[in-house]
């Protein structure tokens, strides 16, 4: 069984930079966490392997930063990780993004399970596990919360928004993860001295044969064209109520929410 | 990879995926179809419906009744579940068969599932999670604005050259158009380009949910509670402070957490997504992440013991105090 997960660095808080013309995010402003929903993407995988054996490479298309979290996924026990890497990637859509990471994953031979994240919390589209498995013509299945493989067939648990859903079909295909079972593997010693030591190549534009029409900002459909904070604009001035009685707070509260026709 | 998408200079119309429950059309799909009879006026373009799905003539009805003047039906047993391989080589064939210039998608799980995989086939952009479409007249093309970084700004995204112009788009975004029986549109059926052989996914079991957890989505009111509620038993003091007030409960991830609330209750961008006229939040800080869930809510009131606490940067009143103290004083004046 050969596993590719798919990890994206995402800003740690809510304050990110962006590029001032470009509106493309300045990644290395701020600190870079794995996105959780890839941590869980992860956790499958390592609970798929101990099940039924294989390998899991993590695969990233970043800055040399995202090395950082790609290690981070070898010392929680994949086996083997690659940095997609070149100054040309940077503002790639999700078109562009899924047509890149599918040419990671084909210079990886293939795979017979791909797992992603749900979405990324800073871009959060969703969008580039749907695309990277119309880019590979896989099975496609979302929202995955638990993963079972017999004899090729795989069963997805899916959550929906009328409850549970299990949908089974044939490897290879890819699957989007909202969240892992409960999981009580503490990373190890010797796993974190593994990835501390283990080479982790980076491939470039070149090394991928990928079109240049295609990645980056002129293989983007999309643009951000402006980024406003609405925060700011609908800035609301609070009416603070403070140094009363409990009581009294609490009567000039519902008074003034009575006032203004909000109760 | 070429690039082998769609013309923009032969691109036409709006189309909309119609997306069903029990042979009626979702209100996120009508809410859709008004807002292309919008933009269909400012870019002088006809609106289209394509409907999917095993008999579902009548959602093909309501589509015309709620403003489409044109109806791709596709209909037969492939489609009586919905399937990304089915319903993504139905809207790819269309696409190229009848170049759009926008395609609009309700941002729901099924939207979210669809709308990349057809994207991807037709090589062009998609818009996610939109909250507004504009119509830009000096350049011919639509605005999609969405939010971005968990909610605390709003990102304009445009799709200036490929075609459609693809986006999902939020419910309760737009508002519901007025359902007009009397309008009238054309039916085509289309034939089903898919057999059964081609989907390669199968649905083998379903559980529904017990209770539908749409009254937190739904609630005109919400009181939420945080880390700052203390202890369990204040947090049910929470479920009688809704109560008095008609409300129900929330609550902030720290106190899901904290094991003091139901997960589903969670609010914020790993949480629920909510749109009270009311929002009342207990001893939460109002990081950005639960923001991330309250963008919608109309009036914010905080309670908490820190005057320096974000949440009063998002809060129309706030009451600086203790909780223990707050809650059952506003509890009294309510009683
Ligand atoms: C404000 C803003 C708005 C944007 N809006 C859009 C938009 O509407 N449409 C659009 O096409 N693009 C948009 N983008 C660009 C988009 O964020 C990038 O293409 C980004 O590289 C991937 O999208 P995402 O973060 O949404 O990932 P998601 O699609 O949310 O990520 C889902 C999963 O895909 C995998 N994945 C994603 N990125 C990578 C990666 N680099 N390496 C490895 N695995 C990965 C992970 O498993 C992840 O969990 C926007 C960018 C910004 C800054
Ligand atoms: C990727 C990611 C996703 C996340 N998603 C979500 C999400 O969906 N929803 C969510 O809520 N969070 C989410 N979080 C967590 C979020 O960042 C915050 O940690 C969380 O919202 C904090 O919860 P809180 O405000 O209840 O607790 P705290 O931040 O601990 O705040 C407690 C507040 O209570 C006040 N207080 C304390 N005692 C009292 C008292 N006796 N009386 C009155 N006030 C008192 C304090 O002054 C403080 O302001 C996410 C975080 C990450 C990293």
């Amino acid at each position: 069984m050969k596993i590719i997960v798919c990890v994206k660095q995402v800003p740690l808080t809510g304050d990110v930079a962006l590029h001032p013309e470009k509106y493309t995010l300045l990644r290395q402003s701020a600190l870079g966490m794995l996105n959780p929903y890839d941590k869980e993407a992860m956790e499958m995988a390592l609970a798929l392997r101990e099940k039924h054996g294989g390998q899991i490479y993590v695969l990233s298309m970043g800055p040399e930063q995202a090395r950082e979290i790609l290690r981070e996924c070898l010392a929680m026990g994949a086996d083997e990780a690659v940095l997609l890497n070149d100054p040309c990637f940077s503002g790639s859509d999700t078109l562009a993004t899924s047509y890149i990471l599918a040419a990671g994953v084909r210079k990886l031979g293939g795979a017979n399970l791909i797992l992603c994240g749900q979405c990324a919390l800073d871009g959060s589209t969703a969008q580039v596990g749907p695309e990277l498995a119309a880019q590979l013509d896989f099975v496609q299945i979302t929202r995955g919360i638990n993963i079972d493989i017999e004899s090729d067939i795989l069963t997805v648990q899916r959550k929906t928004e009328n409850g549970l859903e299990w949908l089974t079909a044939s490897l290879p295909a890819l699957v989007t993860i909202l969240q892992a079972p409960q999981s009580s593997r503490l990373p190890t010693v010797k796993g974190a001295i593994r990835a501390k030591n283990k080479e982790i190549p980076a491939w470039n534009a070149v090394d991928l044969a990928v079109s240049r029409n295609s990645i980056g900002i002129s293989g983007s459909p999309t643009r951000v064209r402006r980024i406003a904070t609405p925060f700011v604009n609908t800035a609301v001035s609070c009416q603070l109520i403070t140094g009363q009685t409990p009581e009294q707070s609490a009567r000039v509260l519902i008074g003034k929410l009575r006032e203004n026709l909000i109760l | 990879m070429d690039i082998d998408g769609i013309n923009k200079n032969c691109s036409s119309g709006i189309w909309v995926f119609i997306e069903q429950t029990d042979n009626k059309p979702k209100d996120v799909s009508c809410e859709l179809l008004g807002q292309a009879r919008v933009l269909a006026a400012q870019m002088k373009l006809a609106v289209t419906a394509v409907v999917i799905g095993h008999g579902v003539n009548q959602v093909a009805r309501e589509a015309i009744a709620f403003g489409a003047d044109k109806i791709f039906l596709v209909d037969g047993p492939e489609y009586e579940h919905y399937s990304t391989d089915a319903f993504s080589t139905v809207c790819t064939k269309l696409i190229y068969t009848y170049k759009p210039a926008v395609f609009l998608l309700g941002s729901t799980e099924i939207g979210r599932d669809l709308a990349p995989r057809v994207a991807c086939r037709v090589k062009t952009g998609l818009i996610a999670d939109c909250t507004g479409i504009y119509f830009a007249a000096d350049d011919k093309q639509l605005i999609w604005t969405r939010p971005a970084y968990g909610e605390a700004a709003i990102a304009e995204v445009v799709c200036p050259e490929r075609r459609p112009q693809m986006g999902t788009v939020r419910p309760q975004v737009f508002e519901l158009p007025v359902r007009d029986a009397y309008r009238s549109g054309e039916i085509i059926q289309v034939d089903s380009p898919v057999s059964f052989n081609e989907i390669r996914t199968s649905l083998v079991k379903t559980l529904e949910k017990q209770s539908k957890n749409n009254s937190l989505k739904e609630a005109d009111i919400v009181v939420a509670g945080g880390r700052g509620v203390g202890n369990v038993k204040q947090f049910l003091l929470l479920e009688t402070l809704a109560k008095k007030l008609g409300g129900v409960v929330g609550a902030s991830r720290a106190a899901v957490d904290e094991g003091w609330s139901d997960p589903a209750c969670q609010i914020g961008q790993t949480g629920q997504i909510i749109k009270p006229k009311l929002y009342i939040a207990c001893g939460i800080s109002g990081a950005v992440h639960h923001l991330a869930g309250i963008a919608a809510a109309r009036t914010v009131v905080a309670i908490n013991k820190d005057p320096k606490a974000p949440i009063f940067k998002r809060a129309h009143y706030g009451i600086v105090g203790e909780i223990e103290q707050i809650i059952p004083a506003l509890i009294e004046q309510l009683s």
